[in-house]
């Protein structure tokens, strides 16, 4: 199965994050305007290369960050590798458990 | 032209010690091959990974990054002591190369990237999360890579 970030629609990639990992959270961010005018995206025309993206998913149980950054990014691999496409991918990756126990702790400093 | 082309001063500076091959001529791969890691590449790769006890691969220089997230990396390391006998940053733009064969190298999409004893530990999130979390700090402290307390106190 291949799982590709469609270029102008962020609707696509949540769609895939949501096949592979139904994830119980998932937030996507398009961050490339505060980016646009950086050297490296000199001669870039696309505004979709930099991404925020938070997905809560038991999918991610007893897997480490890294692990689970890169299941992430095999969903994204070929929109990541391609020229001119996402050049920057912000990953917070927890568990319901985790984002459960953070609210927690929020609510207790709130 | 590409693959024929020498590796730049500061990428080379880590592998100078490495054995020059003759590489097999540009025109003869196919874009598919031309992205595949070639040997050259690796073996640089594989001394510039051992070429201190923690090794980063970061967009501009430490004094002067060119990405905010290899600037918060860097910032992330000096917050946790990291000792600067024991580190070593590779500029990645200053090789095309080196650029594209780290992310191969690590089969990571994305740049900074660092390294603690040869192993790959991530990128600029993961190092925040465990900068947070106090793994980090408690990862660097085993392998005894940052400066040490000065009388019992916290390092700065």
């Amino acid at each position: 199965m291949t799982l590709v970030l469609s270029r102008r629609s962020p609707r696509l990639a949540q769609a895939h994050i949501t096949d592979a990992l139904k994830p119980t959270t998932l937030h996507i961010f398009n961050d490339s305007h505060k980016h646009a005018h950086h050297q490296a995206m000199q001669g870039v025309t696309s505004r979709e290369t930099h991404f925020r993206v938070f997905i809560t998913s038991s999918a991610f149980q007893g897997k480490m960050q890294l692990a689970r950054h890169r299941m992430v990014n095999s969903l994204m691999k070929d929109e990541l590798a391609k020229e001119g496409g996402i050049h920057a991918l912000q990953l917070t990756t927890r568990t319901p458990e985790e984002e459960e126990s953070r609210k927690q702790k929020e609510a207790v400093q709130a | 032209m590409f693959a024929r082309r020498a590796f730049s001063s500061a990428f080379r500076a880590a592998t100078r010690a490495s054995t020059v091959r003759p590489t097999p001529t540009a025109r003869f791969l196919t874009p598919f091959q031309a992205r595949l890691l070639s040997d050259e590449v690796r073996s640089a790769i594989d001394k510039a990974v051992a070429s201190a006890p923690v090794v980063l691969f970061m967009k501009g220089t430490p004094e002067t990054p060119q990405c905010g997230f290899s600037r918060a990396s860097i910032q992330i390391l000096g917050m946790q002591g990291v000792d600067p006998e024991k580190f070593t940053a590779f500029n990645v733009l200053e090789d095309q190369e080196l650029r594209q064969g780290i992310k191969e190298y690590s089969e990571w999409p994305t740049i900074p990237q660092l390294y603690v004893e040869k192993e790959f530990v991530g990128g600029c999130d993961i190092l925040m999360t465990m900068h947070q979390d106090g793994s980090l700090a408690k990862m660097l402290e085993e392998k005894g890579v940052v400066v040490p307390a000065e009388g019992g106190q916290q390092a700065p």
